[in-house]
């Protein structure tokens, strides 16, 4: 840190929970959680920031730096709780969203119902006009035909327009004068055109991101202005930075255009904060491992840099199943969602299978065990009755436990029906589970064509460091990281976030044909828009910028994404582009296919402020083996039996301090397992890092 | 011997279907062939050391499920498992015994422990050209569909055989993508073995045959507790197809026993002199999907799931194809046959079995035409897939414009249109094509096309339902054939052989809508509202929604 004052405050807000850190320089001096206010979602957010205040007698003008995450965007987005949208598209495709891909999210489900995709058809208007693939006018746009689709947009009683027109990725003309028009002659329709929310080639994923865009962003915009509204009341004089999905910041008034880059951002914050510390750490391998109440959230990370993709799905309806939700295209940290966290549902399907999630009873009525009405057995009532969560310590002593109730229920619902007892029932769910994460992991790697057991995992939320070393065992992964405060990891990344933004765009070229003067030129634009969205948040700030092109094989599916100079291309370039290609090919596919064609549709530009420096890993400390005081009966989760294991407080430990599996390590918010094939100690930076003994897995 | 608790099994089980799944997306990633990447034509296989398959990969298209199963047992009665050596890979692309035509390449991988073969894994993957007459139905017998291989060994002890794929590449105008997807597919099969291997030893297992007889016993008494569902009874059912050069009928008996269904195609017509024929392998795995797709659909594919579904046809009837009969588009009517089976199905179970529906896919090979390239204009070929309707289910509608029974992605307009020298003026859904009933069949849509540069080019067609259309079921109405003509033409172009589109030819295709379910007169009066409100309907297609009997 530079500055002598640097206060920063994070608030993240989730669907059950607020978490809020505040940090002073590199230091996290207070971190809190309260309950989200789905009413007025500020005010949560206040009573989390008063109480870090409270904590460090500080006030909120002091605050030189404010970063804001929240689902409300995805949640809107899930529950339905948007405009009312129309769409135009181009005359001849009116049901872009409907006809889709044209296909079933699963093979042999003949009743399934294709997505929603916000938009019925009768809101779902024309246009006569027409681009082709390189952005020449072949049907031009008359004002007659804008008359005619403004009085059918009346008839919709539409709040919020969605315009996609053909090829508008390559020639933007006729999307921007239609806004001109209704910004004249209809003022209050809240209009997103496609050219700038998603200018990448595909109608229909580019038009759902449009559409999804238009959809949130009256709330959106007015849940910003009054947010920042109630904070400046309070005293904040800081502008406040909006985390996206991007993994980086920006203003609320960028955030208020595009707030469909805010959906999925909390777990955004996550990837950093794990990106972060494989910096620090020096670790070039990373799988970062999220897990809460109902989902977890795998995010591969190498050297220090979070996988990214320009898609995902959000809305999944079907069980997390791909391709049931809604495709959003916007550059994004990737993620593997499942539905197995600590309030997952067990139970036993008519084949006598042993089933976990993804029905989870969140937090009403929670698992059995909480005593609020849940009555099917969890993931968290295994724990609980393999020993692993400590009634006495939960939650801070705020949530009573009944273990014997989670006892019952696994025996009525698991244990009858498979000849078990409770703890045998137990076992079976955690063992289904944990396999679940890890097997959704493992695919996720495979479809990134990496490895998963090679991996560092780091783990957080309120159930990562629980299972981490069971997941870990499943994924063939030897060593994780538990950072400090794991359980506000997202709001903990938030702080590590640079300002600033990415586009894509598409622009069919053959490598060997390459136009560059024309490369050049959207590039240029590119750069301009993003530098400048970039620049009001980042103020005189230092940024760099990175072009990527993404290249294929002529015919192949797989995109490759390989680093541009940062300057104009030239002619001389495309010989050792080819050649970056074909070395990246070969890494990803084990061998390149030479003779074939590269080609490419889609360019980026990312612009963004310098990541400050990592600070330097203090020297170990010396290993030194701790006395256990305390331990706790636990069913062995390598080998079934009944042992006993350390009971260690998180505070107690000093770096170096060692101690061996079973244990475990409570702390305010959660609990780390380590098993019984691990060994733990604390890092020099207060990271506890778990590592399997050498003799591997032991049945 | 380690603990084999119901629990652990069933770790180990929910592992093998990983496995697969991930043999599955490693060879996808990797694939040439844009209807792998877009479709997912591929699949991948765990087998014991008796051949008996224990998980198969869940992918785009089921014309793999027990073909693959069949062709494994295949190589191992050629090559004597104790001649096997680690390393090793067997193969084979011969229609009859891999997956219904050339393109199909499978191969077959022991896996050893311990010095002793204790499994096999397998993969299927369409490759992009084996010679001949190409993917199209042109050819007039196998030979001149291109390159087949007998089962045969194509790695030995890790080396590829060299001379074969030069043979494989002397042969095929897309040497390069078929080495690529060849090499694809030998590293699918070695990471399948690793990571059996590697499970084995994780949950130390010295062979498989525990938690096969495990798996395999779940399933089948799953399964067959869900065929004790279905009354027992034999029936029958007959579907009238366009076929190429001249109308087919395709016929089935569903004989369903309390522990077996069984389905036989005698009635069935004869072989067509072009390459729309089908062999039994091929046809088998699209009826027993669609079987399972009402009865078991919970229970993954395995010998055990499998076993109590057999099909069978006379030799020589175009679903029991005979050696040398042409049969490169064999998934035209092949994709049919789910709507042929569970017109038998219906009859025993009438609330569970949709309509029928447009099912075979409007895949539209197309490509410049000879004379431009020689003349320096702009080559290219691309292969849009779009699809008509499916039909109406017992308690909702059809869906429109969506693949069933494959599992392809439609084409995107504006990809299309970077690639090649065309303009797609319009898609969008029929109005009115979804066959009437209590629930109506899913729309077909309708596609107009031109060259965007005047240059002629050609479309191989080989699709159906332009003549005879998806029926309704229990009083429900046909959808609406498709239909393929020029704007300024005379007359309709048939469905299957190749189209010449000249420079200013406008092109207008349009896919079938599937059929409705249930009488009209019991159409919910408000869906109707909203169809009509929808132009899904129009007044003059309500009138079949009136006056009917």
């Amino acid at each position: 840190m530079t500055i002598t004052t640097n206060i920063r405050l994070a608030i993240d807000i989730g669907g059950t929970f607020t978490d809020t850190v505040l940090v002073d320089g590199e230091e996290i001096i207070a971190s809190t959680k309260t309950l989200t206010t789905h009413q007025n979602p500020a005010d949560g957010a206040m009573e989390g920031a008063a109480r870090v205040m409270a904590q460090t007698g500080r006030a909120l003008d002091q605050v030189t730096g404010f970063i804001h995450g929240t689902t409300l965007a995805t949640n809107a987005l899930i529950e339905k709780r948007g405009a009312t949208v129309a769409t135009v598209t181009t005359e001849g495709f009116r049901d872009i969203l409907e006809i889709a891909y044209e296909r079933r999210y699963l093979q042999y489900d003949i009743n399934l119902e294709k997505p929603d995709y916000l938009v019925p058809r009768e809101r779902c208007l024309t246009i006569r006009e027409r681009m082709s693939a390189e952005g020449n006018v072949l049907i031009e746009m008359t004002d007659e035909a804008i008359d005619v689709l403004i009085a059918e947009l009346d008839q919709t009683g539409a709040d919020a327009v969605a315009i996609c027109l053909m090829h508008s990725y390559a020639n933007a003309g006729h999307e921007r004068r239609l806004r001109e028009v209704l910004a004249e002659k209809r003022p209050d329709l809240v209009v997103s055109i496609s050219s700038e929310v998603s200018p990448e080639a595909r109608e229909f994923d580019r038009l759902c991101t449009t559409v999804a865009n238009a959809y949130i962003q009256p709330l959106m915009e007015s849940y910003l202005s009054r947010f920042r509204a109630r904070f400046a009341e309070e005293g904040v004089n800081c502008p406040i930075l909006m985390i996206t999905a991007g993994g980086g910041m920006c203003t609320i008034e960028t955030a208020a255009r595009f707030p469909i880059r805010l959906v999925e951002s909390g777990p955004a914050g996550g990837a950093i904060l794990a990106a972060r510390i494989a910096a620090r750490a020096g670790i070039d391998e990373v799988v970062s491992f999220d897990v809460g109440g109902t989902t977890a959230k795998l995010c591969l990370i190498d050297k220090a840099r979070p996988q990214t993709s320009r898609q995902f799905e959000i809305a999944r309806a079907a069980r997390f199943v791909k391709g049931s939700g809604m495709p959003v295209r916007i550059p994004v940290i990737e993620m593997i969602e499942i539905g197995a966290g600590g309030g997952s549902i067990a139970g036993v399907d008519r084949l006598g299978r042993l089933t976990v999630g993804p029905q989870s009873a969140g937090s009403e009525p929670g698992p059995v065990a909480f005593m609020r009405g849940g009555e099917a057995p969890t993931v968290t009532d295994s724990d609980i009755t393999l020993g692993y969560i400590v009634p006495d310590t939960f939650a801070e002593g705020h949530i009573a436990l009944d273990p014997n109730a989670s006892k019952f229920a696994l025996e009525r619902v698991i244990g009858e029906r498979l000849e078990l007892d409770a703890v045998g029932s137990a076992d079976g769910v955690s063992r289904i589970v944990d396999e679940s994460m890890a097997s959704a992991g493992r695919m996720h790697a495979v479809e990134s064509g990496k490895d998963l057991g090679s991996r560092v995992m780091i783990a957080f939320g309120g159930n990562g460091p629980l299972h981490a070393s069971r997941v870990a065992r499943s994924a063939g992964v030897k060593t994780i990281v538990i950072p400090p405060n794991p359980g506000v990891g997202s709001a903990v990344g938030f702080l590590f976030a640079p300002v600033s933004f990415e586009i894509v765009r598409s622009r069919y070229a053959l490598l060997d044909e390459m136009n560059v003067v024309s490369i050049n030129d959207l590039f240029d634009d590119m750069i301009a828009e993003a530098s400048h969205v970039v620049k009001q948040g980042a103020g005189v700030a230092e940024t760099l910028t990175e072009r990527t092109a993404f290249m294929r094989y002529n015919g192949q599916g797989h995109e490759i994404e390989i680093t541009l100079p940062d300057r104009a291309l030239t002619s001389t370039d495309i010989a050792p582009l080819t050649a970056a290609f074909e070395t990246e090919y070969g890494k990803q596919f084990s061998r390149p296919v030479p003779g074939m064609k590269i080609e490419i549709l889609n360019w980026a530009v990312r612009v963004a402020t310098k990541e400050e420096a990592v600070p330097a890993m203090p020297q170990a400390p010396e290993r030194k083996k701790i006395t256990v005081q305390s331990t706790r009966p636990i069913t062995c989760d390598v080998d079934g039996t009944a042992k006993r294991a350390a009971f260690v407080a998180r505070a107690d430990l000093n770096p170096g301090d060692h101690v061996a599996g079973p244990a475990l390590i409570t702390e305010p918010q959660t609990t780390t397992l380590v098993s019984a094939d691990f060994s733990a100690h604390v890092d020099a930076i207060g990271n506890l890092v778990l590592v399997q003994d050498q003799k591997g897995a032991a049945q | 011997m380690t603990d084999l608790s119901p629990a652990r099994l069933q770790v180990m089980w929910n592992r093998l279907l990983a496995v697969v799944e991930e043999q599955g997306q490693t060879l996808i990633r990797a694939a040439f062939s844009p209807i792998v990447r877009e479709c997912g034509d591929i699949s991948a296989g765990i087998f014991d050391a008796d051949g008996r398959m224990l998980a198969q990969a869940v992918t785009g298209t089921p014309g793999h499920i027990n073909t693959m199963a069949e062709a494994v047992q295949h190589l191992r009665a050629v090559f004597p498992t104790q001649m096997m050596k680690p390393g090793d890979i067997y193969m084979t692309n011969d229609p009859w015994l891999a997956s219904g035509h050339l393109n199909d390449f499978l191969l077959m991988m022991p896996a050893f422990k311990d010095g002793k073969v204790i499994g096999f894994t397998s993969c299927t993957s369409h490759l992009v050209d084996l010679g001949g007459q190409g993917m199209g139905p042109e050819g007039s017998d196998i030979y001149d569909e291109g390159l087949l291989i007998p089962p045969c060994k194509l790695v030995e002890a890790g080396e590829p055989n060299a001379l074969l794929l030069d043979i494989i590449r002397a042969n095929s105008r897309e040497p390069i993508a078929n080495e690529g997807d060849i090499y694809a597919l030998i590293a699918c099969c070695e990471a399948g073995v690793t990571r059996l291997l590697d499970m084995m030893e994780e949950f130390r297992l010295d062979d498989l045959e525990s938690l096969g007889a495990y798996i395999i016993d779940t399933s089948r008494r799953g399964t067959i507790e869900a065929i004790k569902e279905v009354p027992e009874g034999v029936y029958k059912n007959v579907l009238r197809m366009d076929g190429y050069e001249t109308e087919l009928e395709i016929h089935a008996t569903l004989t369903v026993t309390s522990e077996s269904m069984h389905v036989d195609f005698s009635g069935t017509s004869g072989c067509s002199s072009k390459g729309i024929n089908v062999p039994l392998n091929y046809a088998t795995a699209y009826t027993v999907f669609a079987l399972r797709c009402i009865v078991g659909s919970d229970i993954p594919n395995n010998a055990g799931s499998l076993a109590p579904f057999t099909v069978d046809g006379p030799k020589g009837c175009i679903l029991n194809a005979q050696r040398p009969v042409p049969v490169a588009m064999r998934h035209t009517l092949g994709q049919v046959t789910p709507d042929l089976v569970l017109g038998c199905l219906h009859q025993a179970l009438p609330d569970e079995v949709p309509a029928e529906g447009a099912s075979c896919m409007f895949d539209l090979p197309m490509r410049h035409a000879p004379e431009v390239a020689r003349d320096g204009g702009r080559e290219f070929a691309i292969e849009p897939v779009h699809n008509g309707g499916t039909g109406a289910r017992p308690h909702s509608d059809g869906l429109s414009a969506t693949a069933y029974p494959s599992g392809v992605f439609g084409s995107q307009v504006e990809i299309t249109e970077a690639v090649a020298p065309v303009v797609m003026w319009r898609r969008e859904l029929r109005p009115d094509s979804g066959g009437a009933g209590k629930y109506r069949g899913g729309l077909g849509q309708r596609i107009e096309m031109t060259a965007s540069n005047d240059a002629p080019f050609i479309v191989f067609l080989s699709v159906e339902r332009l003549k005879f259309p998806a029926l309704g079921r229990m009083g429900g109405q046909a959808g609406a054939p498709g239909r393929i003509r020029f704007r300024d033409g005379d007359t309709d172009i048939p469905g299957k052989g190749e189209l010449r589109v000249e420079g200013g030819d406008y092109l207008i295709l349009e896919t079938p809508g599937g059929g409705g379910f249930g009488p009209v007169t019991e159409r919910d009066p408000d869906a109707l509202a909203l169809d009509l409100k929808r132009g899904l309907v129009t007044k003059e297609g309500e009138k079949a929604y009136k006056g009917a009997s």
